[in-house]
């Protein structure tokens, strides 16, 4: 596939010569490929490079949970210390108060950012947290991208039948609004788990939350991506590819699906995005993670069980995951322009 | 024209049809969760079990079950397996709250995306234009519960300017109803502004772009009419068409987070309860009324469109 310069990512819509007939020729100007020029468009772009740093700032604070939870705070994330007392500023004072008010942040190595309402370390709990909703976030967003891909490019490609089954499927998944499918979905597979036949899924596990979060978002990448395939589908260069023999497997995705890429990449931070913030909801309405399993919706909606009194178990895993997602929604804002300074894409609720 | 729209009404009865199917089957695939030995209680007795199974049909084969439960839902006779009410009439009783929730947010966010995505292509490139392109991007990053639990604690609990949750009915005292509802109104809209105002933004930067626009300056008109009579009209049709879609969806129980975290007794919270206890019927029938409601107004929406641009008649 590599021998064929029309399989090289991007190439088709170069308004530039195909990278290997510039090498080729010592005086052209070299060859650029859109994905070189959007990556000098985004590098200049240094809003959306600090956002999507503040992004990989949160993951590596995530990944690195069980290091600060063995070496400075000294608790797991389900460890309670619901009758502990700690010494701040010489006065030992109790973990959670008599009247079940947990201690806020004491900005120390224990109990940095505070307890919560059984004496779990929040700052622990936060970094666990994150990397279970971020980690069911990119499994999500990894299905979503999956599936969309492949059945927008067999319905735009096929058309007829095929079209007309997957079109209806994404049109009535699309119907639903996201968060009645998402708890209906939540209550009638988390109890006993999914049963596909040839693989088992638990009920009441991360990964369940992050297959419902990725199929509810299918037909919102599905639909353009047909909707692209409809029209590539008549250019010259799939006849080419025809005439000289491809197959379907080939024309579809050594073909097309190198011309659809750059919609797809512009997709990928803005589902993140979403999945993120879907799991955060699912989790407050008890369809998503549950206890003992942190995730910053599931600690959202234990802190607000007791809001008069402890606010700050709402504001620390809330903007905690409104930095994160800005970071994506930004970063991503800049690849779509970087990708093409025209395209509307939008996810809606 | 009567053509498209009965062919368009038609593949929207199907949709609902197929929608019916599916929401039933999603609740029936429920495993081990055989709701008769729940509403038979703990100590139940075999029989007592199996008396439950019959009076309620859960013998049955499935597509008599489907048939069955579609008729209670037309009737208005199912119930909930908890409490035994008449799911129906508990969604009626929900409903106004709900549809004052989904009307003021409606305007607002379709007031204020209509005002910052004008603003922001007006002054696009410039500070206010950056400022509110932060601003929506802000708002499409956070999640409405956590907004609303953080407005109801500092404006409600802390400063107590508006009341922090619960729902005062319209004809019992239309200020305090009012005042109730201030704070969902915003919080719910804060996402659809975002997402409005961004999308109108890029909208009118494409039209004004176009060839009747640069006729419309040809031809003497001013910059205001050109502005607002070729570039905004144009640039509107997408806004309102979405317009109604999220406004179904909020209608059909979509602002379940907002309803909840405001403890509004509207549509959405009453399935958001019933899926703690894990009572079934609530939750189908709201799932397929909100399914329903999308996919009545999409239908409305097309209609409406194929009336005004004959080109979409296809």
């Amino acid at each position: 596939m590599a021998t064929d310069p029309a399989a090289v990512p991007g190439t088709e819509f170069s308004p530039g010569l195909p990278v290997g007939l510039a090498s080729d020729e010592g005086e052209a100007p070299p060859g650029i490929g859109p994905y070189q020029l959007a990556w000098r468009r985004l590098r200049r772009n240094r809003v959306a490079l600090a956002f999507g740093g503040l992004f990989l700032l949160m993951v590596v604070l995530c990944l690195l949970a069980p290091v600060y939870a063995h070496d400075i705070a000294h608790t797991g994330p389900n460890d309670p210390h619901i009758t502990d007392v700690i010494k701040i500023n010489g006065k030992p004072t109790n973990v959670v108060s008599t009247l079940g008010i947990p201690i806020g942040p004491t900005w120390h190595g224990r109990f940095f950012l505070g307890a919560d309402a059984t004496g779990r370390d929040i700052a622990v709990r936060l970094l666990y947290g994150g990397r279970n909703s971020l980690q069911i976030g990119a499994e999500a967003t990894l299905l979503t991208i999956l599936l969309a891909t492949i059945f927008g490019i067999i319905a735009g490609y096929f058309r007829g039948v095929a079209d007309g089954l997957i079109s209806r499927a994404f049109d009535l998944i699309w119907a639903y609004p996201v968060y009645l499918l998402g708890i209906a979905l939540g209550v009638s597979l988390q109890v006993g788990g999914l049963d596909l036949g040839l693989f088992k899924i638990q009920g009441n596990t991360l990964i369940l939350t992050a297959l419902i979060i990725g199929f509810i978002y299918v037909p919102y990448v599905g639909k353009p991506v047909r909707g692209q395939v409809l029209g590539l589908r008549e250019r010259e260069f799939i006849d080419a590819a025809r005439q000289q023999g491809l197959g379907s497997l080939r024309i579809m995705f050594g073909e097309l699906l190198p011309n659809v890429a750059s919609t797809i990449i512009v997709f990928i931070p803005l589902i993140l995005a979403n999945a993120v913030l879907t799991e955060a909801g699912l989790s407050f309405l008890g369809a998503g993670v549950h206890d003992p399993n942190p995730s910053w919706g599931t600690m959202i909606t234990d802190g607000i069980k007791l809001v008069p009194g402890a606010i700050h178990l709402v504001l620390v895993p809330g903007l905690m995951l409104v930095l994160t997602v800005l970071g994506i929604n930004v970063f991503g804002d800049g690849v779509r322009d970087a990708l093409d300074p025209r395209a509307k894409v939008r996810i809606e609720h | 024209m009567a053509r498209f729209a009965v062919r368009r009404l038609a593949s929207m009865v199907a949709v609902m049809f197929a929608i019916s199917i599916l929401t039933f089957l999603l609740f029936q695939v429920l495993p081990n969760s055989d709701p008769s030995t729940r509403l038979a209680g703990r100590t139940a007795s075999p029989t007592q079990i199996a008396k439950i199974r019959s009076d309620w049909g859960f013998d049955k084969p499935i597509y008599v079950q489907y048939i069955k439960t579609m008729g209670k839902i037309l009737n208005g006779t199912v119930t909930s397996y908890q409490q035994q009410l008449p799911v129906e009439d508990q969604i009626r009783q929900d409903l106004p709250t709900t549809l004052s929730l989904a009307i003021g947010a409606g305007v607002i966010w379709l007031a204020l995306g209509i005002l910052f995505g004008v603003l922001s292509a007006w002054r696009a490139g410039r500070w206010l234009d950056r400022g509110l392109t932060v601003l929506s991007l802000v708002g499409v990053s956070m999640p409405v519960f956590f907004l609303g639990a953080v407005l109801s604690y500092y404006i409600g609990d802390k400063a107590r300017i508006l009341p922090a949750g619960d729902y005062v009915a319209l004809t019992s005292d239309p200020w305090q109803w009012f005042k109730h509802m201030l704070m969902p109104w915003f919080a719910l809209s804060v996402l659809f502004i975002g997402v409005y105002s961004r999308i109108l933004r890029s909208t009118i930067l494409d039209t004004i772009n176009d060839d009747y626009v640069r006729t419309a300056r040809a031809k003497g008109l001013s910059e205001r009419q050109v502005m607002i009579r070729h570039v905004l009209r144009n640039s509107l049709i997408p806004i309102v068409s979405l317009w109604g879609l999220d406004f179904a969806s909020v209608l059909g129980g979509g602002a379940i987070l907002t309803e909840t975290v405001f403890n509004l007794h509207g549509v959405g919270q009453y399935a958001a309860q019933s899926v703690e206890g894990l009572d079934i019927p609530p939750v189908l029938v709201i799932t397929m009324f909100g399914a329903f409601a999308v996919v009545l107004l999409s239908a409305v929406v097309d209609i409406v469109y194929a009336a005004l641009d004959p080109r979409i008649r296809l």
